[in-house]
Formats: structure tokens, sequence, C-alpha cells
């Protein structure tokens, strides 16, 4: 991998990074009143994945959106802007944190009913093969979507008409509280693909470069028409499942525990293997927080200088 | 030659005829549903499709109603324009999720970006035991979602005009049919027309009562509108709906400011029909001109039972019709002219099959 594949790798992430904490922080005021799942801890997976992608491919996501949205491309402005309910918001303010889109990236939305945008993502790579297109299609999907039926019904479909998507599951083994063992038996996730009849394969989501290799390995089976593929990532999700704040004190998961989430945190891996590769030091880092910094500082300032929408609005497009 | 405005198709190869020129003029229309390409061809209502346009375009489907219906909105917000099939409304109960979450309200939450163009066929069976999960009549649950449109056509000329209007809407259009209209005929041209959503379609004219009317129970208005004028000189004003969301409240005003009378028919339970919502919206606006309280016609508020001994009073029918309508104005029904109309609109076959032709099992 080229050293300017892996700081563009490292920085995709370290700016979804930045735009969580900076959400996280600055919740507390009060004017973001939505629900908000943070990403933070995961980014390696939105970052690898959509790394792997064209602009033209689609994506769909869930109420944990913003680490997919920013990795495709989407607009930071609009997004911050939607979160501060603004006119300027990519959904103008109808839709908040868990319903993001973006059509110019090929971001194509995200909404919070848990397994409800596989089979969208599945009619999305429908399209695409019935269109002819080269296009492929990825749907983000956590290990709760696996006690929908919902979500065995699309891989059922996508399967049988060997359609180009990419199931990318996030298993951070909780459902808001719940563990995964209160939830499912002892199987791996990535074998019931598998039992639906499309390859699939299992890493570590920490890793960035490897969650990247498997997506474009699987992209391109997908796009010369071998049919779906899964790829299940192991991840920690930091903090609350809803809202800014860590949530120790809760107590349903070890001080232990978290700690080692966090010791593996999936950029400061990649900057430490930067470093010793010579592909960043600590100057160019710098620089590229700074750069952050600013864009994340400027998107802040966009969104509340931008208009706010009235009910007089929310009469409007009930239809097309 | 034939006068081809004089031409007679049924309810079910109007549909057939529709979803045919709707694929013949736009490639992005594709059919869908469980049974679609089978030899039952759904009613024959699909019949000769897949010949016609191939495996690529008209396609079955694993029993996965939520799972298609999201697979369909997907392929819609692509560029698609879906019809999928539900043999029985009851069906698509298991789709709620992407129907009401996703389809309804894409265009809304996306703030208008993106549309959800597709048309969802649902059929209410009726008779030979179709029992509590096969013959629901759930309009108004649909009805009740802004960013859906419901329609609910009569007469196959209507069928075919709302289907080509409901395939080329931008948005989700649910379009219910009644198993026992698609054995009825009409007059059907065999252009490409359209029938517009949210007009009601006037049926009959008359000065004494209004009877708006949903679907089937249309069908059965009619009927006993003609028996009543021509027995006894009451006029029945039978107002076809034709579409459920939105409700063409204003044709159903403009009557009843003429008759003061109104009676709402309805396929559905009773409690949280559409019927009441109708009955509300003209109490709202044109309280004074009603002369009397304002009656649903509508099936009991209690799921269907399947024996035919136990289904055999269950759904009104013209002669409900024409006694809420004598009732309404006070009239005696100790006339001749009554007993006629009591005779005429008397059942005359078994009460569990829509015609003398039909043997079972659907």
């Amino acid at each position: 991998m080229h050293d300017q594949t892996r700081r563009s790798l490292f920085r995709s992430m370290l700016r979804i990074r930045r735009v969580e904490e900076a959400l996280a922080t600055r919740y507390a005021e009060q004017m973001m009143r939505c629900p908000m799942h943070l990403c933070v801890g995961q980014e390696a997976i939105a970052v690898g994945v959509c790394a792997a992608l064209r602009k033209e491919d689609k994506v769909f996501s869930n109420h944990r959106a913003h680490g997919h949205y920013l990795a495709k491309g989407g607009d930071l402005n609009a997004m911050v802007a939607e979160l501060y309910g603004r006119a300027t918001g990519c959904c103008g303010g109808r839709g908040g944190s868990m319903h993001l889109i973006d059509l110019d990236v090929g971001f194509m939305g995200a909404t919070p009913i848990v397994g409800g945008t596989v089979p969208l993502a599945v009619g999305s790579a429908w399209a695409a093969s019935l269109q002819g297109t080269h296009d492929v299609s990825v749907s983000f999907l956590g290990d709760g979507c696996f006690e929908e039926g919902v979500v065995h019904e699309s891989l059922n479909f996508a399967a049988l008409h060997r359609l180009p998507i990419i199931f990318v599951c996030e298993n951070n083994d909780f459902s808001v509280y719940t563990r995964r063992n209160e939830r499912q038996p002892n199987r791996p996730i990535y074998r019931i693909a598998e039992a639906h009849g499309m390859p699939a394969a299992t890493a570590d989501g920490n890793d960035v470069e490897t969650v990247n290799s498997m997506a474009r390995s699987a992209v391109e089976h997908a796009r010369d028409g071998k049919g779906p593929q899964f790829l299940e990532f192991d991840a920690y999700r930091w903090r609350e499942h809803c809202g800014p704040d860590f949530d120790d004190h809760l107590k349903y998961r070890s001080v232990q525990e978290i700690e080692a989430g966090m010791n593996n945190c999936p950029i400061d891996r990649y900057k430490t293997i930067l470093m010793q590769t010579g592909a960043l030091d600590e100057v160019s880092c710098a620089g590229i927080e700074t750069q952050i910094r600013e864009e994340v500082s400027a998107a802040f300032d966009f969104a509340l200088a931008s208009s706010k929408p009235t009910i007089k609005d929310a009469w409007e497009k009930v239809y097309a | 030659m034939r006068d081809v405005a004089e031409r007679q198709l049924t309810f079910a190869e109007a549909i057939r005829e529709s979803l045919d020129q709707a694929m013949e003029k736009d490639p992005r229309v594709i059919v869908i549903g469980e049974g679609v390409p089978d030899p039952k061809a759904i009613f024959n209502t699909t019949a000769g499709l897949r010949q016609k346009y191939g495996a690529r375009r008209v396609f079955d489907m694993p029993l996965s109603e939520n799972g298609l219906t999201g697979a369909c909105i997907g392929a819609a917000l692509a560029g698609m324009r879906p019809v999928m099939i539900h043999q029985r409304v009851d069906f698509a109960l298991l789709a709620m999720d992407q129907l009401i979450n996703n389809a309804a309200k894409w265009h809304y939450m996306f703030d208008g970006k993106a549309s959800v163009p597709m048309v969802v066929r649902m059929i209410v069976g009726r008779g030979w035991g179709q029992g509590p999960q096969h013959s629901q009549s759930l309009q108004a649950m649909f009805a009740m979602v802004p960013g859906l449109k419901v329609v609910m056509p009569t007469t196959a000329y209507d069928a075919k005009g709302l289907m080509i209007t409901a395939i080329e809407d931008n948005n989700p259009v649910l379009f219910i049919e009644h198993r026992w209209l698609h054995h009825v005929a009409d007059n059907v041209p065999d252009h490409y027309y359209r029938v517009p959503i949210g007009t009601a379609r006037m049926l009959h004219e008359g000065s004494d009562v209004t009877v708006a009317a949903f679907s089937y129970m249309a069908f059965e208005a009619l009927i006993a509108a003609k028996s009543m004028l021509t027995e006894m000189g009451i006029g029945l004003e039978v107002i076809d709906m034709r579409t459920v969301r939105p409700l063409d409240v204003e044709s159903v005003l403009t009557s009843v400011r003429k008759t003061g009378r109104l009676i709402v028919a309805d396929t559905a339970f009773r409690t949280g029909s559409i019927a009441g919502e109708l009955i509300s919206q003209v109490v709202e606006h044109s309280f004074a001109s009603l002369t009397a309280p304002p009656v649903r016609i509508a099936s009991p508020d209690f799921p269907t039972p399947t024996s035919h001994f136990m289904a055999e009073d269950y759904y009104p029918g013209p002669k409900t019709i024409a006694d809420a309508a004598l009732d309404l104005m006070g009239k005696s029904k100790e006339t001749g002219g009554y007993q006629r109309v009591s005779v005429a609109l008397a059942r005359k076959g078994p009460h569990d099959a829509p015609n003398r032709e039909f043997s079972g099992p659907f």
C-alpha cells in the first residue's frame, strides 16, 4: 500500500474521531436535540470499507451512521447542520443524527430501525443488476441484525439473484446494553451468511488495512458478477449506546474490558505502524490534526449560522 | 367492426392489460410477487407477462414479504418502478415495517431528495371459507399513514386507469383489489389511459340519500340504487370513492348538500374504518346540511369466521344498504315497493361465492 493511501486511511479515521468527539463535547449545550449514536472506536470499519468503493457505489447505513457517512465522502457541514436541526442539514432538519443522506457521493440513506435498510441495499444491488451498471451496494449492519427476520430474507434474496452487494457486519457484541450471548446462540455470525450461500469472512475490525484489503477483494468479486459477499468485523463501542458520554458507571461491562477495548484503538494502532514505517511523522500528524480541527470548527460555525426551519416547512414534501 | 370503446373486459383482465401496457411503455416497470409467473398467474392478472417481458422483469418471489418490500423500495430508489403483488392483504402485514417506516417516509425524512415510486397490489379475499386471515380489508390501517396513497377501484375501467396512474406516480401506492370484483366486466378502452388518484366517481345519481362506497360495496350499492329507483322511485346517489387516501371528501360534501343524508359503505371492520373518517369529515365541514345522523355500513367487529354456516350473514349487501336508506328517510317498509325491492335484492345463490360459475377453492 502506498504511503499516501495509508495516510489517507489514517486521516479519514482521525477525522471521524475528531468529529465524534466534538459532537460529544458540544452535545451538553443542549442545542443538538436528537438521539445520537457515536461510532468512536469503530472508525476502521467505515474507513476501510468505504476506501474500497467508487463514488458511484451505494452505501446504506443504520442508526450509528456518522462514520459511514463521512467515510463515503458525505458533506460534513450538512451533517452537523442536520444534528442542529437546521434547514441546511442533509435532511433539512427532518432526520437528525439517525437519518443521514448524501446522494452526490452514493450515501443512500441511514435509518434507525434495526435491519431496516438492509433490504434496501439489496434492492439497490438488484436495480444495478437489472440496469446493467457496474455499481456495487454496501449494507452496514450490526450484530443485532441477525435477530431480525428481514436480514435473513435479504441475504436469501441477494444470494438467489447473485446481486452485487457487500454486507458489512460490525459486531460490537452489544444491543444497547445487552450482550450477544443473551440474544443469540453461540455461533459465528459470518457462518450464517455462508449458510445463505455467499462467501463470508471475518477479521479484526480495528485493523484498517485488513478491513480495506478484505473489502477491496469483496468489492472486486461483487463487481465481477460473483454475487454477494459478507464481511464480519469485530468492533468495540467505546461510549454509551446513545448519547455523548462514557457509561462506565452503569457497570454493564467491566473496567478491564473497556480499557482493553480502548487500548485496541484502531487509530492509535495505525498511527504507530505508520510512524514506524515512516509514512507519518509527528509534524505531518500535527498538520492533519490542525486541518481537521479547522474543518470541524467551520462545520459547527456553518450549522449555527444556518437558518432554522419551521412547522410550515414540515407540511411540505409528504408526497413526491 | 367492433367499437373498441364498447370492449368489455373483466376487472382481472383490465389489471393484466394495465400491467402489460405499463411494462411496454416503461422499461423501468418490473413485477414481483408470490406466484406472479406461475400457472395461476395471480388470478390471471399477470398471465403472459413473463413470456412477453422476460424473467428479468417478471419475478416470482421468496416468501419474504418484508424483505422483498424493502428490496422493491431499494430498487425504486435506484430508478426502477416495481409493482409488488400480495394475493391477500393479510400477507402484506408482514411488510408493515418496510411500508410504514421506509416507503411512506423516505421522501419526507430525506427532505424530498429521493422518492419511492412503487405499487403494492393487495387482494381482499371473501367467501368459500377465506376466514380470519384471508379476508381482511385493512385499507384504513394503511390510509392513516402520511406518505402512502391507497386506492380501491371498483370497476374494470378504473382498475386499469388507476393502475397506470399508480405506476406513474412517484409515491408508494397501495392498490387494494376485492377478489369478488375480479370477474366483473366493464367497458375498458384498449389504449393506455389514466384515472386520477384522489377523485371519486358518480356511479348513480339520486337526490334522496348519498351512498359513498368503497370497492365491492360500491358494486353492492349500485345494485341497491337501481332496484330502489325502479321499484320505489327512491334516488340513491352512489359515489364510488375509488381512493382511500387522499379521500375525495368534496364529492361527498357536494352530494350530501343535495340529499341531506349519508350512508358510507365500507368493506372493512366498522371500528376505525375509513367510513368513520369520511363521516367525521362530512360532519366537520357540513353538519348543517345533514338532516339525519350519518350511517356506517361495514363488517361487524369480529374476525371473519370460516364456516359458511357462521359466515352466513357476516357481510352487509345491497339489502343492508336499501334498508338503511329507508330508515334514514323515515319510510315505511310495509309497502309493495319495498317487498319488490326485498325480493330483488335477496341473495340468489350461496352467500360464499361471487357468482354461479364459482366452485372454489379461491
